[in-house]
């Protein structure tokens, strides 16, 4: 097990909303926990994952979220049994997307 | 009609939102919650936010119910501590609202192995809590149709409550067929013939052995319907009705003595095409097991 953890900077906060989960803690799966948080200018990521030593893509994988969406005032948590990069974001993409404001919404 | 939406392909809580009505689950002990197992961290195994199950409120066809589901994607549905105890206090909460019943999707290898005694003792728990509420009254309906079938621990847990809902492709039992096969033998049964397996452990043979009560097709909305039924309906939880039930379960073993695969049991209770029986629908099997089953009291 690893826990990573990183604070990106965000201009876009989603008005008041309750938790949204997505994703199943299943072998190559996550799970995302998107929740408010009381930092307005950031968005934070905390995960926990299975799989040692991918700091470095971890870390991309969510710059790259975080150019896309720009989100702050949200707490991120995972996690994660070995999800590919691909299925981590596509998994980070379905929670933004059920957030207020997002797509799904 | 909408087309069949599969209950077997969707998550614990999508089974939740699709079985109740609409916007009307209230869940216990939500993710948000963080109540996770103590033990999978230790070990360094990746916990989930619920334990691996859904627990809450809401209704069916107006009705008040509580529901349970559990995960099959996350430690093959296993009951840890955490997870039982979810069970546990769902169950001694119909106790205190007097639900029109308690709805288990139950997906389930058994114990999570990783937590040892107290997943043992988490099942113990359960079958206790669920027969409290079944002797208050209410009935607890246990709803199986994911992949990872109802084994182990959960398939003693959905034999204790008053009724047995399965899908064709869903599968229950006491030991899996791994169990089976590494203490046994291969010739005993062979875990990777699959049609076996299924045929053996899956939803029409318990539907015929009358270890089921309703088989419906995998459909989300059959599912709903079975469990709608069956709001309000609770059987008598008496000693007279065990001993019937210890008595039915003696002649089964008499009466099917030397059988070795499920269509040689079939055959025997007198079925003119047994070899037919797997091709079947849902509908056309209740009309065999009419003809066919002894029912217990």
């Amino acid at each position: 097990m690893e826990h990573l953890t990183f604070e990106l900077v965000g201009h876009r906060a989603p008005p008041n909303f309750d938790a949204v989960l997505v994703g199943v803690v299943g072998s190559g799966n996550l799970e995302v926990l998107m929740e408010r948080s009381t930092d307005p200018a950031h968005c934070t990521f905390s995960i926990h994952t299975s799989a040692r030593g991918f700091g470095p893509i971890w870390e991309a994988v969510v710059q790259n979220f975080q150019a896309q969406h720009s989100l702050a005032g949200v707490a991120v948590s995972i996690n994660d049994m070995g999800a590919t990069p691909a299925v981590v974001s596509l998994r980070l993409d379905q929670a933004a997307a059920s957030l207020p404001g997002g797509e799904a919404a | 009609m909408n087309a069949p939406l599969s209950f077997a392909e969707l998550s614990a809580r999508q089974r939740v939102q699709h079985l109740l009505d609409a916007g009307t689950f209230t869940e216990i002990l939500g993710p948000a919650q963080r109540v996770v197992s103590p033990h999978l961290a230790l070990l360094g195994v990746p916990y989930a936010f619920d334990d691996g199950v859904v627990i809450g409120s809401g209704m069916l066809q107006g009705q008040p119910v509580l529901i349970a589901a559990q995960e099959g994607e996350f430690m093959g549905g296993g009951v840890g501590e955490v997870h039982g105890a979810k069970l546990v206090g769902l169950l001694r909460r119909a106790l205190l609202v007097r639900p029109a019943a308690v709805l288990v999707c139950a997906e389930s290898g058994g114990v999570r192995l990783h937590e040892a005694n107290a997943g043992l003792i988490a099942v113990s728990e359960v079958m206790r809590a669920l027969l409290d509420v079944r002797a208050a009254g209410i009935p607890v309906v246990m709803l199986i149709g994911g992949a990872n079938g109802c084994f182990g621990g959960m398939g003693l847990i959905a034999r204790c409550a008053d009724h047995v809902v399965m899908s064709d492709q869903a599968r229950m039992s006491m030991s899996g067929p791994e169990v089976i096969e590494s203490s046994h033998g291969v010739e005993e049964f062979d875990s990777r013939d699959r049609a076996l397996v299924w045929r053996t452990t899956g939803g029409k043979h318990r539907f015929l052995m009358g270890d089921c009560d309703r088989l419906v097709e995998d459909d989300v909305a059959a599912f709903r319907q079975a469990a709608a039924a069956l709001l309000g309906v609770s059987r008598a939880l008496t000693l007279d009705g065990l001993l019937a039930e210890h008595q039915l379960l003696t002649q089964r073993i008499a009466r099917f003595e030397g059988c070795s695969d499920a269509v040689d049991v079939w055959s025997r209770m007198g079925l003119e095409h047994p070899e037919q029986v797997t091709d079947m629908e849902a509908a056309q099997m209740q009309s065999l097991r009419n003809e066919h089953v002894q029912e217990a009291v």
